[in-house]
């Protein structure tokens, strides 16, 4: 199967995903307690003004109906107005917010990343030594703290205590070293014992012995056989690990007060913004469903014995 | 006559495993030696040392589980183990190579065929990538690759079993060796393919001049291939003789056990297989003694006390058993 | 052993096809079959031991399977004492499965770890409810004597055996259930010689103990010649050759064989043969070459070979046959034919 057949029906398979995730979105609206008329037209309407609101708002038709109509418009980047502001809704999104979280994800991946390869690798490589167990017990350390807690503790020693990071906020490099790691520490750990675990998986491979025949030095024995294989698993991971990074922006951005996609779902909910709540999870999900799509093409590039199947 | 010289020497060789349960001497004690441009083979059960002998030579044991712990293995005159890491990397590929049994495994998945190839070549011959490369590609044609620029780009997966251990042979000879130790080279291939690649060992053999060391439990191969063949048993070598000498006039019973136990496609048979009684012994738990007396039909007082030497008879050859030793008439016959 | 006309046939193949998809396109549709098994008839006489043999990938695991329908054939009929197994429902077929029984190569994969020897023989027997619980534990112990392992080992598990033990657990569970056909798919494949020649012994004497009937598939013709009656060739699907013993080590008459057997390294020093080396792989079993399968790498080919599937020829009136035009008119001495390599 060539990778452009590949692509298309890795494609298709997202519409089911796109139809799943659309639906329960949309009657999340419905499920959840409150007239959502009632809120929106704010506390102090009469009866005939939630009336005309739901008249406006669709919520007499069928639900088939409401939901087709949600779809359309949201396909044409219409996801109704914020009750908050009047603004539409992917306005406020996008004007900067979803910059400043998929900023924050991936320097959070980023760092997640990097210091789990690093870890794993050494890890793995000095199998049973002091390295290994030292690195293997902050992983599991790192796995097991709550992120809110990390990013309180770390805003405590370096920012109030040693001052050598702002406290809050997002805009300088400086902002962002906190934030990554308190998002990036779960990953980090998850990918080190991920990495780990494959490379000795991999270090004991036939191919390995091969390489080590043909008198090839440890270090590309490491770097280039080894790894190579052993990241294939790791891969997927990284990927599952940006969409989880998404769900802990949440509660980063709210600990260190920044103005991001995260910030905003919890801002909304407070106010009872409806629409805003409804445009922020779906924007999050299809952003989650992307990445997805992104990994398996990775995944798929890096290893190529996949054809077989 | 040319004087022979003995390309490899391997004398007194132990190798040991450190496990949880305690030492397993997987290699107690080898001793053979090959000639250059001689083939040697080293037949044996599971269990028996054949291969953690062969990766001994290049010093491959793992260094987490085993250890060689004693003897000498001399290439050329001196001895691999007291080479630096530096040294053996310098030989491994280059004097000596090793081909495996399995090429489903044996060959690194995510790099192509020529790359691997090339790596050799780069590594020991200072070739820059484009020159090792025409190279790989030029080993690819002469272990009968078809259309080798194309098969050079693709990843192992693309190539059956055969082609892969074409492969193989293609990386292990690029360098030249002097040595080539096969570890099973056709255990993994069906009949009609171990046939081309036997043969084509054969040739290339003969074309570099390599010397050669097989390893392999298949007794067919050894008939074919084989020079000299050394028997192992639990870790050690129980008889060393011309090629010719085992098929015709094995003299360790468990060499004749083996011999015998083996249904052969060219002879008919009445009746059952003359079997070997019992099974190997744990290798925590050796007899004293003989370590095959348990299951030898002559064993008598002294191979369940007392381990054989390894005894030189007139021709050269040398067997691990009492019966040839002049303490045997001694010994008084038993009744089984 | 050769067999008298009077026995009745235990198990007849008739047009048995193996095709397994292959998924692929757009939206995983079915775009072509593997054909693992093509179209292969043949039968095996009760108290008689059938080998099929043959290299990898030539249908002859596939066809052991499908006749005890651990994977459902897509097309052919299996008689098995004058029932097609076919036309079975499942419920019925897993009543079946007590007189056809299966020994795989590795014991290992198909021994439950957590169970002891005695629990994995009782459970085969609880199954086929064929013995009173009470004689349960006697039956077991006997059953275990006659493959050679003792009663104070019963109580162990599968990892405290060697390789040849377990294989004669396998061996001792099949026969728990009194089968009349065992199917041995590379039983003693992964036996050390010394190992296997005693699991070979033990089967032989189990057939003159229990009149039990052996479909044995292996790809070592040297423990075929020592346990079969008849042989079973099959190269890409298709049964090439069926011949006795006798006549197929012997006298073959299908070049494919030919090669076979003189491809295997003899430990005999002094019968030197001439060894006819196959150019090349075998093809793939997706897309088949047209006419005769072999004729891609067959020294003999003709251009009749090329278009033309050859039948199952009858060599001689012993029942040898070969798929090879070369034969159609009887047999041939093939070391007279010219070779095209």
């Amino acid at each position: 199967m060539n990778m452009f057949v590949f692509i298309l029906r890795r494609l298709f398979q997202t519409i089911p995903v796109m139809i799943g995730v659309t639906l329960a979105v949309f009657l999340m609206m419905h499920l959840i307690p409150g007239d959502a008329a009632k809120i929106m037209a704010g506390e102090n309407a009469n009866p005939d003004q939630i009336e005309q609101m739901r008249e406006n708002l669709g919520l007499n038709d069928p639900l088939h109906i409401q939901y087709l109509r949600f779809v359309t418009n949201a396909v044409q980047g219409d996801l109704g107005n914020s009750i908050r502001t009047s603004r539409p809704v992917t306005e406020e999104i996008f004007s900067s917010r979803f910059a400043i979280t998929v900023q924050l994800a991936l320097i959070g991946t980023a760092a997640a990343v990097l210091l789990g390869l690093v870890a794993g690798i050494i890890s793995a490589t000095r199998k049973y030594s002091a390295a290994d167990v030292g690195i293997m017990l902050v992983a599991l350390l790192g796995l097991s703290l709550p992120n809110f807690w990390l990013g309180i503790m770390l805003i405590y020693l370096f920012s109030v205590n040693l001052g050598w990071l702002p406290v809050a906020g997002w805009g300088t490099w400086e902002h962002m070293i906190l934030p990554a790691i308190t998002l990036g520490t779960g990953g980090a750990a998850i990918i080190a014992r991920m990495t780990r675990s494959s490379m000795l998986e991999v270090l004991n491979q036939d191919f390995i012995r091969t390489a080590y025949a043909k008198g090839v030095s440890d270090k590309v024995v490491i770097y280039k056989h080894a790894l190579r294989n052993a990241l294939i698993p790791v891969v997927t991971v990284v990927g599952l690990q940006f969409g989880g990074l998404l769900g802990g922006a949440v509660i980063t951005e709210t600990v260190f007060a920044i103005n991001g996609l995260g910030r905003l779902i919890i801002d909304s909910i407070r106010a009872h913004d409806f629409p805003m709540v409804q445009g922020t999870i779906l924007v999050c999900a299809v952003l989650f469903v992307l990445v997805n799509f992104l990994v398996d093409i990775t995944y798929r590039l890096i290893n190529k014995r996949i054809d077989l199947n | 006559m040319a004087k022979t010289v003995k390309i490899l020497e391997v004398k007194g060789l132990r190798t040991s495993f450190f496990t949880d349960e305690g030492e397993v001497k997987a290699v107690d004690g080898v001793d053979f030696s090959l000639e250059r441009g001689k083939t040697i083979g080293i037949v044996g059960e599971s269990g028996s040392g054949k291969s953690i002998t062969s990766l001994s030579i290049l010093r491959l044991i793992e260094e987490s589980t085993g250890r060689i712990v004693g003897g000498e293995i001399m290439f050329k005159g001196e001895n691999l183990l007291q080479k630096s890491k530096k040294q053996m990397m310098a030989i491994r590929g280059n004097n000596i190579s090793m081909i495996f049994q399995e090429p489903m495994t044996s060959l690194n998945p995510t790099l192509t065929c020529g790359e691997q190839i090339a790596e050799s070549i780069r590594i020991h011959q200072k070739a820059n990538r484009k020159e090792a490369w025409v190279k790989a590609v030029d080993m690819l044609r002469h272990v009968g690759i078809p259309s080798p620029e194309k098969r050079a780009k693709q990843y192992p997966f693309e190539l059956s079993g055969g082609m892969r251990q074409r492969v193989m042979i293609a990386i292990a000879l690029a360098c030249n060796p002097e040595l080539l130790i096969a570890d099973e080279p056709t255990t993994a291939l069906d009949v009609t393919i171990q046939a081309q690649i036997l043969e084509l060992i054969k040739k290339l053999q003969e074309e570099m001049g390599t010397s050669l060391m097989i390893i392999t439990h298949d007794l067919g191969v050894v008939a074919e291939m084989c020079d000299k063949v050394a028997v192992m048993y639990c870790g050690k070598v129980v008889e060393y003789a011309d090629v010719k000498t085992i098929f015709t006039n094995p003299k360790h019973p468990y060499t004749v056990g083996l011999l015998n136990s083996v249904p052969k496609h060219d002879q008919d048979y009445e009746g059952d297989l003359a079997v070997i009684p019992g099974a190997v012994p744990s290798p925590f738990n050796l007899p004293q003694g003989c370590r095959f007396a348990p299951r030898c039909p002559h064993a008598r007082g002294i191979c369940r006390e007392e381990l054989p030497e390894l005894l030189d008879s007139a021709d050269g050859d040398q067997v691990r058993c009492w019966i040839y030793s002049e303490k045997w008439e001694k010994q008084e016959e038993e009744v089984r | 052993m050769s067999m008298t006309t009077t026995t009745k046939t235990l198990l007849e193949v008739k047009n048995l096809k193996q095709y397994f998809p292959i998924k692929g396109g757009l939206f995983g549709r079915t775009v072509n079959h593997v054909k693992a098994v093509d179209d292969i008839s043949f039968h095996v006489q009760e108290g008689e031991t059938v080998s099929i043999v043959g290299e990898s990938g030539c249908g002859k695991s596939t066809t052991g399977r499908a006749i005890l329908r651990l994977d459902n054939p897509y097309a052919g009929e299996v008689i098995f004492d004058g029932e097609n197994l076919l036309g079975l429902s499942k419920a019925e077929m897993r009543k079946k499965r007590q007189d056809l029984q299966i020994i795989f190569q590795d014991p290992y994969a198909s021994l439950n770890p957590r169970q002891t020897v005695s629990q994995i023989i009782e459970e085969a027997l609880q199954i086929q409810n064929i013995v009173p619980p009470k004689e349960r534990r006697k039956k077991i112990a006997d059953l275990l004597q006659t493959v050679g392992i003792g009663t104070h080992q019963m109580d162990r598990h599968p990892h405290e055996f060697s390789g040849g033990q377990r294989q004669r657990i396998g061996i001792a569970r099949a026969l728990s259930v009194n089968p009349k056909l065992i199917i041995c798919d590379e039983a003693v494949s992964a036996l050390d010689v010394s190992i296997q020649a005693q699991v070979l012994n033990l089967l032989k004497d189990l057939q003159r103990k229990f009149q039990l009937t052996y479909l044995f598939i292996s790809h070592d013709l040297g423990v075929v010649r020592h346990i079969s009656d008849r042989i079973i060739v099959m190269y890409l699907g298709k049964i090439v050759e069926i011949a006795d013993k006798k006549s197929l080590f012997e006298n073959p008459q299908h070049p494919y064989t030919i090669a076979l057997l003189s491809a295997i390294p003899s430990t005999n020093l002094e019968k030197k043969r001439e060894r006819i080396i196959l150019k090349g792989d075998v093809p793939s079993p997706i897309d088949p070459p047209q006419g005769c399968r072999f004729h891609t790498r067959c020294p003999f080919a003709f251009d009749r070979c090329r278009a033309e599937q050859p039948g199952l020829y009858k060599v001689d009136g012993e029942g040898h046959q070969s798929a090879c035009h070369l034969v159609e008119n009887g047999q041939i001495d093939f070391s007279k034919v010219p070779s095209n390599h």
